[in-house]
Parts: C-alpha cells; structure tokens; sequence
C-alpha cells in the first residue's frame, strides 16, 4: 500500500514532528547557556522561561504527537495491507492538531503562556494556549480512532487470526493515549479554559495537579511505545536475525498499557492534597511497570544474540562484535538501550517512595527524563526516520555515514550533558531555575558541572543539525526511478499460529484499565468534591 | 503460547528484582515510618494573615509544652517568611508550609527535608536535621519570573548549643 497520496500524507506528519524538533533543539542550546550564568548579557528570566515553556511543549506535545501519527498511519497500512481508512477524517485530524499547534505557539513565544509544559496552575497563560494544546490533542484523538477502526476492519476480515503485531502495539498505544490524556483534558476544559476567560473566580490546584497526574506517566508510554514496537518488529530484521519471542511482546505492551495507566500519582509524592496510603499503592504500581520494559530488555538482546549468531558469531559475547553495527537501526537499538539502563535506574530511584524526596524536582529529574525521552524515544525515532525516508521519497538516504555519525554524536552528547545533571540533581540545584541566583557556598560547588554541561549541549545541536541536514537532503535529491525499498517487519522465531484472545484483543483490557483506574484514582479525585476546600485565583508569573 | 524457559526464568528474576525493591520501601513506609510529605489538611491561602496558626506572629521556630519543635513558614512570590531560622540538629522538627500565592516547592539541600506548596493545602513534613551547618532553603517550584531568587536561610546549630529561644530575628542581610 505504499501509494504517493499515502506517502505524502504520512510525510507531512514526521516533517511537523522534525521541524518542531529541530527548533526545540535550538533552544535548549539556549536555555543551558543561559541557566549556567557564565554570560551575562543572555541572563534573562522571561526570555528564558518563555524558551523552557515552548522546548517543552515542542518536544514532548508536538514532536511526538505528530511523530506518533505519522508512524502509525505507516504501520497500519503496511502491516494490514490495507489504505488507510476514512482519508478525508486522517486529514482533519491532522489540519486541527496543526492548527492547535500554532495557536499554542503564538503566546509561547511572545511569553503570554510561560507556564511550562505542565501548566502549573493557578498561573495563568493566554486562553488560546490552552485551547491550543486541546486542539492539538483532540486532532490526535482522529488518529486514535482511525487506528482503532482498521484494528478491528482487519480483525473480522481475517477472524481468528494474530493481528501483525506492529499493529497490535500501534492499536495499544492509541487505546492508551485516549484514556491518558483524559486527565489533562479534564483539567483544561473544566479548570484552565474556564478561569482564563473569567468564567469562573478560583480554581484548585490540587484538584488540577491530580488530574495532571492522570495523564502525566502514562503519556511517556505513549512517547515509548513507537520505539518499543521498532525494537520488535524492525530491529531483529534489520540484525539479520529474528524476533525471539512474539507472544512475549504482545504480554510487554499489555502490561504497559493496563499498569502504566493507572500509575501517574508518583509525580505526586511530595505533594500536600494526597494521603501516604496512595502514594504508596502507586508506587507499587509504578514498580510492576519496570517489568515489561524488563521483558522488553530481554527480548530485543535475545533477537539481536539470535541475529548475531547467524552472522557467524561464537562465543559468550562474540555475537556483539558480528552485529552489522553500521545499519543505523542496529546501531540505534543498542544506544537506545544504554540509554534506557541508565535512565532506567535514575527512574527506579524517582519511584522509589521516600527515596524521592532527595531528587525531587532537582536537576536529577531532567537528566532522568532526557536519558529515557531524549536518549532511548528520540534515537529511535531517528532510526525510524532513516528508514522511513528512503521508503516514503523512493530516494535512497543522502548519507549512511552521516547518520551513523549523527547517532554516535547524539548518543555521546546526550552521555555528556545528562551526567552533570544528575551530580547537580545531587547536590540539591533545583531544575526549573534561570539563574543560580543564590548566595551560598552550595552553589560554587555546581559551576565545573555547568560547564560540562553546555559542551553537551552543543555536540547535541550539531547532531540534530545533521540530522534533519540528511533527511531533507534525501527528499530534495532528485528521484532515481529503479530505487524501490520496502518496508521488512521481523519475523519471529517461533510462528504464532494461534493465540487466546486475550493476547489478540483489547475488550477484556479495557475492561481491566476501567476498574484500576477507578481504584487507584477514585478516591484521590473524590476526595476533592467532599472535604472543604479553599479555590485560588489565578496568577500571572 | 510459547514461552522459552529462559525468559521465564527471567520474568520471574524481574519480578522478583521489582518485589524486593517493593518490600524495601513498604518497610520502610509501614515499619520505620518513612512518608512522603501526605498530610490532607485544607487551608485559606487568601486569609492566611487572619489564621490564627499563620498569622505573622506565629511565624516561625515554636517549642511547646511537651518540647516539640514546629516551624511555620510562608511562602508567597518570592520569598520565605521568615528569612532565617535556627533549629536543632539531631531532633525532630515538624515543619508547616503554606503558600499564600501560586505553587511553590521548597528543598534543603543534602537533606531529606522537601515538599511541595500547594496552595490551599498545608504541606507538613517531619524531619531531623543529623549535621550541624548553614543550609540554603530554596523554592524548587517553578512559581513566576523571579522564581530564582527565591530562597532563604536556615542555620542547622548543634543540639548543646541551641536555645529554644522564640522566634528567631529576622536579620536583614540574608541576601
């Protein structure tokens, strides 16, 4: 199914994402040099709150949102061999996150919405910030049920048969993302948009905080699972091997959606309107969730072992070295995993109950998130794009070496930047700071590590200058009409010939997701409507 | 379904890996008594200077009756109130948080003592401070434009030395 019309459409969304990526790189170059202090004539709080506000928004909303769809379209047409459903509603959906994005971006960066990307009630943005971040998330709500209605077209078209399980992990992530931004949404339609257009006096930020929180883990799965599923199914193929386990990656992706929802309430820990009791009930759940990310470890070394053994590796550890390290897919899944090790136990750290309490919203918590969001998501991504290209322009990639170069630059740059961070997240620097403004012998023990800091910073622009340098050199290449390439998905190990419906379905799941949602986030929204509470009025910054 | 033993070998070693670190920190939590700052308590940030607990009187280093120490504390854009106090190290020290404002989080460094400020909610957290020293509090909560230049100052004084003086001065240099 790989037509123009779908091509040019699946385009424009990872075009938007990239663009909005390349941009956000810029400023967070900024935004380090700005918060070390070492120059003075950039030391400038709005400037510098309004460039943090719109790096998040960029990165996190409008990057992966549109990343997201993009991939998805691809894999549910590839996958199911089937054209993408209802075309004119995919179009819709995308003009009305697109023009989300530019209503949110305008008062981002003339500074009317320096709120940072989690809003931070009762400071107050410009109204159409918030109706634009809705929009942009209500246009992926179209992705979500186009993705959800050729899950199920495929599924009676070939009864009792496995959903390819790329699509399987695509239709999961689309379940999970409409039940995760629930949280927010509800806080923006009955909190934020009605305070900032003066409907109503006060707010609780409480209240607002915990509806957050709803959304505030499980969107990182929403962020992950693309990558996830690029592990499984692009990865053992791109190896020269194959995928070890399908039925174990279909259990990982279950477990990620039905636990990683429920779970958000760890952004909470050190907040005053929620009791230990659920704190501690959440960061129970929040540890079950390290176990499909385990599994998922697991599995990918496994096909990668398998892939290099094939290639004539013996040994222990001689299959690492046969490995065909120069295909950035390969390359890019064994960074991403590195990566994914070390945020790993900086977020296990994070979730750990009183543990938390020592790193919370210090430095730690960015150089966490960048390892696991920036490091492992975004290298993917990359790879995903490399792939990508050559197959949606029919151009083969500008430079192979290039991207080779790009990762490695990426990987190191982001080693370099987010290790600093966690020494400084240590040593008590708060996160969200633009000066170290404080008079303390403390602080002069942070500038080595801000230094570092910044060379990070610039080796990790360079990368995504080469970056979006290949790509738009492969597309404005002129076309070479024998150039056809394919998409491959893995082939696993083991044929899954049937499964239980449980692994081939998400009726039952939701079912699961309903009940532990209202466990876990029952009482904790409740409690808002039947003790006294006192509302806020809303702040400018 | 098809599951390799070895992988079921590892489900098992990592749910076992996740049920370890689990127990550590249900212990802790249950046995020790090692919260996160939970305590569910309302409060009228706009009429906070007409309570009776935080009005501006009351602000501050307490010691009562049964010799308890509480310190309560103000946080409004952008500063603490007061600037400075003085506790004991290696004594339990209750500490009483309210925003008058937006948001605010506060941290000592290289210690444990940290929460958020909710406005409308009282943060209170309990803590002993083990090493005697001067501490920068800082407000880790992004809360407006002069967010940085919110922070002050707390003296950590040895047990012997301290007096369970009042409320301590309010010294005009702590800038």
């Amino acid at each position: 199914m790989n037509n123009a019309v779908e091509n040019k459409f699946i385009l424009s969304h990872l075009w938007v994402a990239f663009i909005a990526f390349i941009l956000a790189c810029f400023m967070g170059v900024y935004q380090v040099l700005e918060r070390s202090g070492f120059i003075e004539a950039l030391t400038s709080p709005s400037v510098y709150f309004a460039s943090v506000s719109t790096h998040g928004v960029l990165m996190a909303f409008v990057l992966t949102t549109f990343f997201i769809m993009g991939f998805g379209y691809y894999v549910a047409s590839t996958s199911l061999k089937m054209p993408i459903w209802n075309k004119p509603l995919a179009w819709t959906g995308f003009s009305i996150a697109l023009g989300g994005t530019v209503l949110a971006a305008i008062p981002l960066l003339i500074g009317k919405a320096s709120v940072l990307y989690t809003f931070y009630p009762p400071l107050l943005a410009h109204v159409s910030f918030y109706i634009g971040a809705t929009l942009l998330v209500v246009g992926s709500w179209f992705w979500c049920a186009i993705m959800v209605v050729m899950f199920y077209q495929w599924k009676n078209a070939n009864p009792n048969q496995p959903v390819p399980l790329a699509m399987f992990a695509t239709t999961a992530n689309a379940l999970l993302w409409l039940w995760t931004s629930a949280g927010v949404a509800l806080e923006v339609l009955f909190q934020l948009i009605p305070l900032a257009l003066g409907w109503m006096d006060t707010i609780d930020p409480g209240l607002a905080r915990t509806l957050f929180a709803w959304t505030l883990h499980p969107i990182v799965y929403f962020w992950l699972i693309p990558s996830y599923t690029a592990f499984y199914v692009f990865v053992p193929k791109q190896a020269g091997g194959f995928l070890f386990s399908d039925e174990m990656a279909r259990v990982a992706f279950i477990i990620l959606v039905v636990f990683g929802l429920p779970i958000g309430f760890h952004h909470l820990y050190m907040d005053p309107e929620q009791a230990s009791g659920w704190k501690l009930l959440h960061a129970f759940g929040t540890f079950v969730v390290s176990f499909p990310t385990l599994i998922t470890g697991f599995t990918v070394i496994a096909s990668l072992e398998i892939a290099g053994r094939l290639r004539g590796g013996k040994g222990l550890f001689g299959w690492i070295g046969t490995l065909p390290w120069t295909n950035p897919m390969t390359l890019s899944v064994i960074l991403a995993l590195l990566m994914l090790i070390f945020g790993g136990f900086g977020g296990l750290v994070n979730a750990s109950y009183a543990m938390n309490a020592m790193v919370h919203n210090t430095a730690w918590v960015p150089g966490h998130f960048h390892l696991i969001f920036g490091g492992t998501t975004i290298i993917m991504y990359f790879a995903i794009a490399y792939y990508f290209w050559p197959i949606l322009t029919r151009k083969p990639l500008f430079s192979d070496s290039l991207a080779l170069i790009q990762l490695w630059t990426w990987f190191i740059g982001m080693a370099i930047m987010t290790t600093p961070w966690h020494v400084l997240g240590l040593l008590g620097q708060p996160r969200r700071i633009s000066s170290v403004a404080y008079n303390s012998l403390l602080t002069l023990s942070w500038d080595p590590y801000e230094f570092v800091m910044i060379f990070g910073g610039f080796v990790l622009l360079g990368s995504a200058c080469l970056f979006i340098y290949n790509v738009a050199k492969t597309q404005l290449s002129s076309a070479s009409a024998e150039f056809v390439q394919q998409v491959e998905y893995a082939e696993p190990i083991h044929a899954v010939e049937s499964l239980p419906e449980y692994l081939n379905d998400f009726k039952l799941w939701n079912k699961v997701i309903a009940v532990l949602m209202f466990i876990s986030f029952g009482v904790p929204i409740l409690q808002f409507f039947f003790m006294d509470t006192f509302g806020s009025s809303g702040w400018g910054y | 379904m098809h599951i390799d033993p070895l992988e079921r070998k590892w489900a098992y070693t990592a749910l076992g890996m996740a049920g370890l670190f689990v127990s550590i920190i249900m212990v802790d939590a249950l046995i020790h008594g090692i919260n996160a700052p939970s305590h569910v308590e309302t409060i009228d940030s706009a009429r906070l200077h007409l309570s009776e607990e935080f009005a501006e009187d009351n602000l501050g280093v307490k010691v009562d009756a049964q010799g308890d120490i509480t310190v309560r504390m103000v946080a409004g854009r952008y500063s603490f109130y007061p600037k400075h106090i003085s506790v004991p190290s290696e004594t339990k020290v209750t500490f009483r948080w309210v925003s008058t404002d937006v948001l605010h989080g506060v941290h000592i460094p290289m210690t444990n003592m940290s929460t958020m400020i909710v406005p409308g909610y009282v943060a209170q957290v309990t803590t002993s401070f083990p090493k005697p020293g001067e501490y920068p509090v800082l407000c880790n909560e992004y809360c407006g434009l002069g967010h940085d230049h919110m922070w002050s100052n707390i003296s950590v004084v040895a047990k012997e030395n301290w007096t369970a003086s009042t409320n301590a001065p309010v010294t005009g240099d702590a800038k």
